[in-house]
């Protein structure tokens, strides 16, 4: 069996000062999606950026197709794994387009320029989110939910095999919320990228990945397959309100007391 | 979509602006000198007159480029540094630095070239001295950096105005030019020039990561750009490019923050078309500004930082005014 896309060894995460992650141990394979669940603050976008090699751990190590982050030039983890942030602006302006093809930087060498073939994908990247014919537009003329999906685009552009997405659905309305999930779904079941994601919804998290993680923010980690740790007892505790759980042809569904 | 093809079209008609630059600053002035003969000395086949004016004009002509240039580039590496459109290369307090020392070197009545190296040596004080303090606990991020910059500018500017205030008459004149900016003092132009074109040599082979780089930091490090040493880079060619601009022909001002912002208008946010660009541009615009600047009320010589401000404002409010965005 070839070495997992990400492998997370002891890892330990801190934010100013406080331990929120300890003694992590992941592991993920082609086709595998993890949900990473949490309270505000538990340290889910600092764990998954740390997961990301965007910061080094306090202790232990992250590996990328079995590789140490922190040995890897940034280009080569670039081609591995794409990362989405929070928040993107550009005080300076840009296209959709030329947004979109930054995505390519990893595949170009230091003098090109990008290639038909570049456009090509970043415009089928901007098709699959519903972001034809926009091209042309200046990202700050978007409304929210377009960005957000615009820097969706960027990802694929990037065509790396583990996508690392904190909250992925953020400002989507609920339409553009089961297209994303499904995309991404689509891109682990056809593609065997493996994706982790910063969800806040544990029934959609239930309903698109495979296991989850919880962070509880005081050092604690649980995870496990979906089934089995997304119940409303864990998560009563995760959040700490209660929940009651609702089964609906085959899907769960949280209801807070 | 950016191509090549049109980076090159515009690089081009760019390059003619430079030479109509020089063609004018060589012709127009006291001594009106038709273009023919300019070429004929140009190549050492010209007469008495036509040489002598291309001795003293073009060196000139020649430093003016080189400083138009440095501070486009200096101010478009700055606005990307710092993510802030309000940037530009005497934001961070280098201009300052080598106007205590210009002033300094001055007061104390020093010969020209001793003023230009205290220049020198303060821009370089100034641009350690910034980066030592924002480096501080090592986050060196851009606010830190942004407000270090200020406050030592704000320092460096209370000093030369204490300076100001002691000289006496005599010296006041030439101290006022040096901070407004003016190529009549010039001592040399190829340190300038060298200057321009090293930093522009290096600077270039990272244009596509620092268009990344303005999109946010993690943004760029997500998608395999080197953050830490790109910054470091970028500090550094910034700087040293103001400072020999500013040693060369002193504090001009408004070059450096609007040049880049023309082109930018004009052309798009790619660091790869916008970088030379600029420099062309900035180049050109100081040249023509300087010309103006021996010409409009000659004899008379005006301080070539004026006229930059006077011919870039309605220039810079025309290209705003027409984006239809």
């Amino acid at each position: 069996m070839s070495a997992p896309l990400l492998e997370a060894r002891q890892l330990r995460v801190d934010i100013g000062g406080k331990t929120v992650v300890d003694c992590l141990n992941l592991s993920l394979q082609p086709g595998e999606r993890l949900a990473i669940l949490g309270r505000n603050g538990a340290g889910k976008s600092t764990l998954l950026s740390t997961l990301a090699g965007l910061r080094p751990p306090q202790a232990g190590a992250v590996l990328l197709d079995g590789e140490d982050c922190a040995l890897l030039p940034p280009r080569q983890a670039a081609l591995r794994r794409a990362w989405l942030g929070q928040f993107q602006n550009d005080p300076f302006g840009s296209t959709v387009l030329e947004t979109a093809l930054t995505g390519r930087h990893p595949h170009l060498g230091r003098w090109d320029w990008e290639s038909k073939h570049d456009a090509e994908l970043a415009r089928s990247a901007l098709k699959a989110l519903g972001l034809a014919g926009m091209e042309a537009r200046q990202v700050h003329t978007l409304s929210g939910g377009e960005r957000q999906r615009l820097a969706i685009a960027t990802l694929l552009t990037q065509a790396a095999t583990l996508y690392l997405l904190d909250e992925p659905l953020s400002h989507l309305d609920l339409n553009h919320q089961m297209a994303v999930l499904e995309l991404f779904a689509g891109t682990a079941r056809d593609c065997g990228a493996a994706v982790v994601m910063v969800l806040h919804d544990p029934a959609l998290a239930h309903r698109f990945c495979d296991r989850a993680l919880l962070v509880y923010g005081d050092g604690r980690c649980e995870q496990g397959a979906v089934n089995d740790i997304l119940t409303a007892a864990t998560l009563s505790e995760l959040y700490g309100h209660g929940l009651r759980q609702i089964e609906d042809r085959g899907h769960r569904c949280f209801i807070p007391e | 979509m950016p191509t090549r093809r049109r980076a090159f079209l515009i690089l081009t008609a760019l390059s003619l602006l430079a030479l109509v630059s020089f063609a004018l600053a060589l012709s127009a002035g006291s001594l009106k000198v038709p273009l023919l003969d300019i070429v004929a000395a140009l190549f050492g086949r010209g007469d008495g007159a036509a040489d002598m004016v291309v001795q003293l004009r073009l060196p000139r002509a020649l430093a003016g480029f080189a400083c138009g240039g440095l501070l486009a580039l200096a101010g478009a590496l700055m606005q990307v540094l710092l993510r802030n459109p309000l940037a530009d290369p005497y934001v961070l307090g280098i201009s300052g630095g080598a106007g205590v020392g210009a002033m300094f070197g001055i007061l104390i009545g020093l010969p020209l070239l001793a003023v230009d190296g205290l220049a020198f040596a303060g821009a370089l004080g100034a641009m350690f001295l910034v980066f030592g303090l924002a480096h501080g606990d090592g986050s060196w991020t851009q606010t830190r950096l942004l407000l270090t910059g200020v406050i030592v500018a704000a320092g460096c500017g209370a000093l030369i105005a204490l300076m100001l205030s002691i000289a006496d008459e005599g010296k006041l004149h030439g101290m006022l030019f040096w901070l407004m900016g003016d190529l009549g003092q010039t001592f040399t132009w190829w340190p300038a020039a060298l200057a321009l074109v090293v930093a522009l040599a290096c600077a270039m082979p990272f244009a596509r990561e620092l268009n990344l780089l303005s999109r946010g930091l993690m943004q760029a490090q997500a998608l395999g750009v080197a953050v830490g040493r790109l910054r470091y880079t970028v500090y550094l060619l910034a700087s040293v490019a103001t400072a020999a601009s500013v040693t060369t022909a002193g504090s001009i001002g408004f070059v450096g923050l609007v040049v880049p912002h023309l082109v930018r208008l004009a052309t798009g946010n790619d660091q790869r078309l916008l970088l030379p660009a600029t420099v062309l541009a900035g180049g050109s615009l100081l040249v023509l500004a300087d010309t103006a600047a021996r010409t409009v009320i000659a004899p008379l010589q005006l301080p070539v930082g004026v006229l930059t401000a006077l011919i870039g404002v309605p220039v810079f409010l025309f290209l705003l005014s027409r984006q239809p965005k």
